[in-house]
């Protein structure tokens, strides 16, 4: 962030001198601006402030709360449903993320580099476009012709699907940042192609790649559509075990987890703050 | 454009993932179409006997006006998304960059919380004995309690609060990319803040906002999940039907009709929004 403030002080400054007007009347701004800003993050955050709060309610009615109490949170981890889900969800999106990662770094390089018509980067980009909904019955149908087991496998299959996609446009997105003499200036003092992207590129697409990563990662773990298509009835991901939950019959633990998920993205969010903004800036 | 690098073979960096996506996206969606013509088999799964049957059956009542029904819940959403993420993204565009960052990812936040429990913390709130209503009635607003869960209202609130972000996000990368100094100019030479937001900020945040009703539109118009747990299942959408092919009605080829004629719905949709984008973006440099 403070490289922001350092590329803009100047240009104000500048505009100071020559106005002295210019700033004050360019930064004010109507008052209440922020009024609809506010209200959106309370339509977005009250019910999981609900959830929250309800979580440490030592009830087992959801509507009713009758005091502190943490007991949710050791039945949550001694639910096997939940737990197996929990770990079904982690396999999952770390096979899919491995995939996606690989195969979009490389898309997303080809792509910049030798195509010009649009064919190929609309065709990888695609699966982030198209209803999850028809890939799931697709490859449900794909699957079953070809006798191919449904169970995790199918579903890291699946989810490096569309995992692929994101981390093509974002890979895709922080190559147009480059600067393509750098490549160059390595073609022409020999370097081969591989070496080039080895040792010039990859460097420079790192806060991409991670974030592109995870990306990919949390919506794998997040998404519902196309695992309940792909996987066996025996092999549920954590959204499955919380579907079935909330259709029949939610009990408090619910809340427990959805606490914890949410502690787990908040961390996430901040860990990829943190991240892309270290390796994006020594460079 | 004539770089050294474009001479390069490019089959070793496309051919992994193309071909990747070829087998698992490409085949099965074609997949699909095919099945489209055939007939069902007795416990899912396909009878070879060529049959129109499937597309024919669209143009019944039933189905076409669940089709009218998911188009008609969708545009709604999309349009307040629009309402309520567009004065927060130009909220987000004006703040300090320190206070930016933290306002998107408050943004983003709700985003990768799972999707379910998002869906289910609506439960807790509308249900009769909810927490809407035990506020409602202990501020002494309603005497009984209001019956807000398996309505399509209820529906339209699901989906609107699940993809806000995704229309604040786009709108906010257009409004941020604008060059501040184009507004300043037209406020330097006299207008007013509200002439100038209108005839410089609004025109060249058009771009993103039609990205933004693109990326809640798409989603909203496919799922099933928020209109059979806050819906309760009694306002069907097009994909309730596609789930419902699948897994009780155990008729796969009609199944893959609704989702084909879904995707190609949302195909169309795609295209008119990006035909129009570029439009707009060309349009003032040919003119």
């Amino acid at each position: 962030m403070a490289d922001t403030t350092e590329t803009t002080a100047p240009t104000t400054t500048a505009m100071r001198e020559l106005d002295p007007d210019a700033r004050p009347r360019a930064v004010r701004r109507p008052r209440g601006i922020l009024v609809p800003l506010w209200l959106g993050y309370v339509f977005l955050y009250l019910p999981i402030l609900v959830v929250v709060i309800m979580s440490f309610n030592d009830s087992e009615n959801l509507f009713v709360w009758r005091g502190f109490s943490l007991r949710w949170y050791p039945e949550l981890f001694a639910d096997e449903k939940i737990m197996q889900g929990l770990v079904n969800t982690l396999i999952v999106a770390t096979g899919a993320t491995a995939i996606a990662t690989v195969l979009g770094t490389l898309l997303a390089y080809g792509i910049h580099h030798f195509t010009r018509g649009g064919l190929i980067r609309a065709f990888a980009i695609a699966p982030a476009i198209l209803p999850d909904l028809l890939l799931g019955i697709g490859l449900l149908t794909f699957f079953s012709l070809l006798s191919f087991s449904l169970g995790l496998q199918s579903v890291i299959l699946a989810h490096a699907v569309f995992a692929t996609a994101f981390v093509t446009a974002i890979v895709l997105a922080r190559m147009a940042n480059l600067d393509p003499s750098l490549e160059e200036a390595s073609r022409d003092l020999g370097a081969g192609p591989v070496r080039t992207f080895v040792r010039i590129t990859l460097p420079q697409l790192a806060p991409g790649i991670v974030a592109g990563a995870l990306l990919a990662f949390t919506l794998s773990i997040d998404e519902f559509v196309i695992a309940f298509f792909t996987t066996a009835p025996t092999q549920p991901t954590l959204p499955i075990v919380i579907y079935s939950m909330v259709r029949f019959g939610v009990t408090p633990e619910v809340n427990a987890l959805a606490t914890l998920l949410l502690l787990v993205s908040i961390v996430t969010v901040i860990a990829a703050q943190r991240l892309t903004r270290l390796t994006g800036s020594d460079r | 454009m004539t770089s050294t690098l474009q001479r390069e073979a490019p089959v070793p960096f496309l051919a992994p993932g193309v071909l990747f996506l070829i087998v698992f996206m490409a085949i099965p969606v074609g997949l699909l179409a095919f099945y489209t013509f055939f007939t069902r088999g007795r416990f899912g799964g396909i009878v070879f006997d060529f049959t129109l049957d499937n597309w024919a059956k669209l143009f019944e009542p039933l189905y076409l006006g669940v089709i009218m029904q998911s188009i008609g819940m969708a545009l709604v959403v999309t349009v307040l998304a629009l309402l309520l993420g567009y004065p927060m993204a130009y909220g987000i565009a004006g703040l300090s960059p320190k206070w930016r960052t933290v306002a998107l990812v408050a943004i983003v936040l709700p985003f990768w919380t799972n999707f379910l429990i998002r869906t289910y913390a609506w439960i807790l709130l509308l249900n009769n004995a909810g927490w809407v209503n035990q506020w409602l009635q202990g501020l002494g607003l309603v005497d009984e309690p209001i019956s807000m869960l398996y309505t399509p209202q209820a529906i339209i609130v699901g989906l609107l609060y699940m993809y806000l972000p995704l229309m604040v996000l786009p709108l906010y990368a257009s409004l941020q990319q604008l060059d501040p100094s184009l507004r300043e100019a037209a406020t330097n030479l006299g207008a007013t803040p509200w002439r100038a937001f209108r005839t410089v900020t609004l025109p060249l945040s058009i771009p993103g906002a039609l990205t933004g009703c693109i990326f809640v539109f798409v989603p909203a118009m496919s799922n099933f999940v928020i209109p059979e747990l806050i819906g309760g299942g009694k306002t069907i959408m097009v994909g309730n039907l596609v789930r419902d092919q699948f897994f009780e009605a155990r008729d796969w080829p009609f199944g893959a009709t609704l989702a084909l004629v879904l995707t190609i719905l949302l195909v169309i949709v795609i295209l008119v929004q990006n035909a129009v984008s570029r439009r707009l973006t060309e349009g003032p440099r040919r003119g």
